[in-house]
């Protein structure tokens, strides 16, 4: 369980959720507003219950829970295999769990519940719930054959059926707003990966997601490079998005998270207000973990 | 120290040194026991390495007395094959200039050009149903896709083209309709399967199973983030296979039906054993009558390659364009290019060989 249980760390690291005011010098991201509630009384964006997943007969996840309220976030550490990068996947339905349940925004994520019982949902409807926690990754896998402008109105145009005269200048200030107003028409193989990492940041953005996956979003970027991508990842932060970020940039989740949670073997180890899991954590496995990578 | 000096030391390193101990008796011949006393001076004589930089790099490399030699051999012989097909009067050159043009030359041309449209466009629709069938979660599609794949692959095209014509000695009728139903529409074999039709049939069905293929490595290569993405934005697979994945498919699947293409044209002179009054056959049935045969199979080569260069050099500028994304980097550079701009652009690639280098 991740629900945090102090009083405020944001305060502490200087971020809010609050955007009204807050760094008003920054081209703010837009994205749903949350006001200044109390953590108790944040609706529980995303919940993981229980979760099992296995691939043939190796176990993957083995027994996951996390809760995410709107607003948060939460960043997921671990060695590689540990299960991080499936679990977001599980998420949004890219792969089917075994056991246990995913509520986004309160709705199961690849089922309905009819009567009594659990039905799989309809192929339209696992896909609607898809583009509301949009999924950003390592390899941006941005569309080859379209050009950057193309990569984000994709959604608007073919999944929430916009006309392109509405959705276009939203696509457009979006590219703008993750700094990329002068390569609209570039294609994803002459921009470079820090780019069009931002390209696909765009591209979730621009399906309005109530949350928003980043699996390792800079491990494939050149060093140079990871700033601005973590820089826009800040901003949407700072205006509120819930955000689940599996991540080996601990200095990014220092700086912006507010939850920690450290995943080895298939199962959450440990979690917890970040500076607190970082500066003192409790399980012998993170602390060596932690060692190795700090 | 200079950089210079620096690696010279590194190259000769040990033998510099004052307390090095002496080399192992059966070595000695060479590194003869004084060379650290002789060494040193050729070492560390100043050798100005920036200085050779400013020399610059030959252009060229240079060129083997061997290389000429071989280059005047073959122009030679080559000179014989050409001199002695030029003056050869049983080619009968006069006869090969009128019948290049001839009216019924010319029909057998379009007649080549039309089975080879039909035969390719049967072989595209059906290679992507195949294709798709192999790819089916459903064991008896799979199983029929590469049931038909072996079947057509295996059997000689010829063979083939032959059982579309003679269709008729095993079905003499044929018949659709649909199922209990008296709704159907029939007909005489003999009708329906005219010469073109068993054809495009035979070129068409048989190159339906390399176009499986095609199809099916082109879907393999798209890499499985893509489909992930498109999923992930909220499309259904459906729309991701329309949207994301075939259009990049094509990409893979065109430059080898290209090359398919251009296989059919040459393999369409087969339809000459049924009497398809394609271009070999028209030119078959000239020479049965004046006996010019090497003239007319001449003219019919000079009319497949006309085919096949034109073709080509379809394809390379097809490819071009669905290179796009790749060459130009940014669309509207691509699109803002004049087209004299573009051909001094093609032109130099040319010149430079390389990949452009086409005929």
């Amino acid at each position: 369980m991740t629900a945090r249980t102090d009083a405020d760390p944001q305060a502490a690291l200087g971020v809010g959720h609050q955007a009204g005011g807050h760094r008003p010098d920054r081209h703010r991201l837009d994205v749903e507003e949350v006001d200044g509630l109390g953590d108790a009384e944040r609706r529980p964006m995303l919940e993981i219950l229980d979760v099992y997943k296995r691939f043939d007969k190796t176990e993957v996840l083995t027994g996951v829970d996390l809760t995410v309220r709107a607003g948060e976030v939460v960043c997921v550490v671990g060695p590689s295999g540990s299960g991080k990068s499936t679990l977001l996947r599980l998420i949004s339905f890219l792969d089917p769990l075994d056991e246990g349940l995913i509520f986004v925004d309160g709705e199961i994520v690849g089922y309905e519940l009819a009567g009594d019982r659990l039905h799989r949902r309809k192929e339209a409807d696992v896909a609607r719930m898809r583009s509301q926690c949009c999924m950003v990754f390592q390899q941006f896998n941005l569309f080859g054959h379209m050009t950057a402008l193309e990569n984000v109105l994709l959604g608007p145009l073919r999944v929430q059926r916009q006309d392109r005269a509405s959705a276009e200048p939203e696509a457009r200030r979006l590219l703008e707003s993750v700094g990329l107003g002068h390569r609209l028409n570039a294609y994803p193989a002459s921009l470079s990966g820090g780019e069009q990492q931002r390209v696909s940041i765009a591209r979730a953005l621009a399906m309005k997601p109530k949350v928003m996956l980043f699996d390792e979003p800079t491990s494939a970027l050149d060093p140079e490079r990871v700033g601005e991508v973590l820089d826009v990842m800040r901003q949407l932060a700072d205006g509120g998005m819930t955000m689940l970020v599996v991540t080996h940039e601990l200095g990014f989740a220092r700086e912006v998270a507010d939850t920690l949670v450290f995943m080895d073997g298939g199962r959450i180890v440990e979690s917890g207000p970040c500076r607190q899991v970082l500066a003192a954590p409790t399980h012998s496995r993170t602390k060596e973990f932690l060692s190795r990578v700090l | 120290m200079s950089p210079a000096q620096g690696l010279r030391q590194l190259v000769h390193g040990r033998q510099d040194t004052a307390d090095q101990p002496a080399p192992p008796a059966g070595t000695s011949s060479a590194t003869p026991a004084s060379a650290p006393r002789d060494r040193p001076q050729d070492v560390n004589r100043p050798l100005d390495h920036r200085a050779l930089v400013k020399l610059g790099l030959p252009k060229q490399n240079r060129r083997h007395p061997g290389q000429w030699l071989c280059a005047a051999v073959v122009l030679f012989v080559a000179g014989l094959l050409i001199h002695s097909l030029a003056i050869n009067p049983k080619i009968g050159w006069g006869t090969v200039g009128q019948f290049l043009f001839a009216h019924a030359i010319l029909g057998g041309l379009v007649v080549t050009i039309e089975l080879t449209f039909a035969g390719q466009a049967i072989a595209i629709v059906l290679g992507f149903v195949l294709a798709a069938m192999r790819q089916s979660q459903n064991p008896v599609l799979t199983w029929l896709s590469w049931a038909y794949i072996n079947v057509f692959r295996g059997v000689p095209l010829i063979v083939q083209i032959l059982i579309w014509y003679n269709l008729a000695l095993a079905f003499p009728h044929l018949a659709i309709g649909i199922p209990f139903t008296s709704i159907h529409l029939q007909g005489s074999t003999n009708r329906i399967i005219t010469p073109f039709m068993a054809g495009a049939l035979g070129l068409g069905l048989a190159e339906a199973a390399y176009m499986a293929e095609i199809v099916r490595a082109g879907i393999v290569a798209v890499p499985q983030g893509q489909v992930d993405a498109a999923l992930s934005v909220g499309l259904t697979r459906r729309q991701a296979m329309r949207r994301v994945i075939l259009p990049q498919t094509l990409r893979v699947v065109i430059p080898p039906t290209g090359n398919q293409f251009i296989g059919m044209l040459k393999a369409s002179a087969l339809v000459s054993v049924i009497g398809g009054s394609d271009l070999l056959t028209r030119a078959q049935q000239i020479y049965s009558v004046n006996f010019e045969v090497v003239a007319l199979l001449i003219v019919a080569s000079i009319w497949y390659l006309v085919l096949t260069t034109i073709a080509t050099i379809g394809q390379y500028y097809l490819e071009r364009w669905l290179d796009r994304d790749r060459l130009g980097g940014d669309r509207s550079v691509g699109a803002a290019m004049s087209f004299r701009q573009r051909l001094t652009r093609n032109l130099s690639l040319r010149r430079q060989g390389g990949p452009g280098d086409l005929l």
